[in-house]
């Protein structure tokens, strides 16, 4: 029997030449499509025109009204629920006024009621997102709950 | 003069190991967090914090996005708008195609408005008021997440 010579074996190299090309290509094609997309959220709201809801069944619950009063600069003066002012801090004793007066205690968030916010034409709307935030929920132990879910803005007035 | 043999030359070949190792590791990385949903994001639009805003459960159909910028222009369509005339007329084009080419009803089209925090309340009010003449309903007001509290207090 004859052996084969394993004196000469090669050693054999690996072409990585079309490899790297083609990770590179990759590489460049994920960093361009790469975009930052920062986390962003919605609120919900349905507001059919002042004609059509006028045509539905009118609500048992009365509704409630959020004042929003702004200064010249759209900062924001002062809030009133109804007729009721609230000083420091408005949003928060907001919050406070619409967990007691819907009666949140551990149940679920009423749906049934309504909230018509009233805004400034010049505030920022950065209050006006304070307000529906404190209407329509709070975070407590981590957990979202939910308060008012139909919230809708006043009509303005005519010009 | 001393000449020395050419035949000992050798190619000289760097490791290429840890670059590839490397390569990977970002193409892995980008691979993971690349999005191809088409979100619509504007730079001129910064949107007023909420620890409320989390994003939508399920992704809406077809809807429309309007920014409103600090500066009281109104971004549709990739268009900058300057006046409300011209965002309803171009509205109207929209609701148009829906009623012509879709059987969708314009009741169930969602807004998304993607107003900038310093924009004007009234603003955003008078683009819902359009829409509401055009007989859109569903509505989305968008606001960023934040981690901290934005009512105040703790």
């Amino acid at each position: 029997m004859k052996l084969r010579n394993t004196e000469h074996r090669e050693t054999i190299v690996l072409q990585m030449t079309p490899m790297i090309d083609i990770v590179f290509q990759l590489l460049v094609f994920f960093v361009f499509t790469f975009k930052i997309v920062l986390p962003e959220g919605d609120f919900s709201i349905r507001m059919p025109s002042a004609s059509a809801s006028t045509t539905s069944q009118p609500s048992e619950t009365p509704l409630l009204k959020v004042r929003l009063i702004a200064n010249d600069e759209g900062e924001l003066v002062s809030v009133q629920l109804g007729d009721i002012p609230l000083q420091d801090q408005p949003f928060l004793e907001l919050q406070t006024q619409i967990r007691s007066l819907i009666g949140d205690a551990g149940g679920p968030g009423s749906t049934e009621q309504e909230v018509e916010i009233e805004a400034d034409y010049h505030l920022k709307y950065r209050y006006a997102m304070n307000a529906i935030t404190a209407i329509t929920g709070y975070i407590e132990n981590g957990e979202q709950h939910k308060l008012v879910e139909r919230v809708r803005f006043a009509p303005l007035p005519d010009k | 003069m001393r000449i020395r043999p050419k035949t000992d030359t050798k190619i000289a070949e760097g490791d290429l190991t840890p670059m590839i190792d490397m390569t990977f590791q970002l193409i892995a990385f980008f691979m993971l967090v690349i999005n191809f949903s088409e979100v619509e994001q504007d730079q001129r639009v910064q949107l007023p914090a909420s620890e409320l805003a989390k994003p939508p459960s399920s992704p809406y159909e077809q809807p429309f996005t309007i920014h409103l910028t600090r500066n009281d222009q109104y971004l549709f369509g990739g268009a900058t708008l300057s006046q409300l005339s011209l965002l309803e007329s171009a509205l109207l084009k929209e609701t148009q195609i829906i009623k012509r080419h879709t059987s969708k009803k314009i009741e169930e089209v969602t807004i998304i408005i993607r107003a900038d925090e310093n924009a004007k309340t009234g603003q955003v009010q008078e683009v819902i008021q359009i829409c509401q003449k055009l007989k859109f309903e569903k509505f989305a007001l968008r606001g960023k997440y934040s981690d901290i509290p934005t009512l105040g207090g703790s």
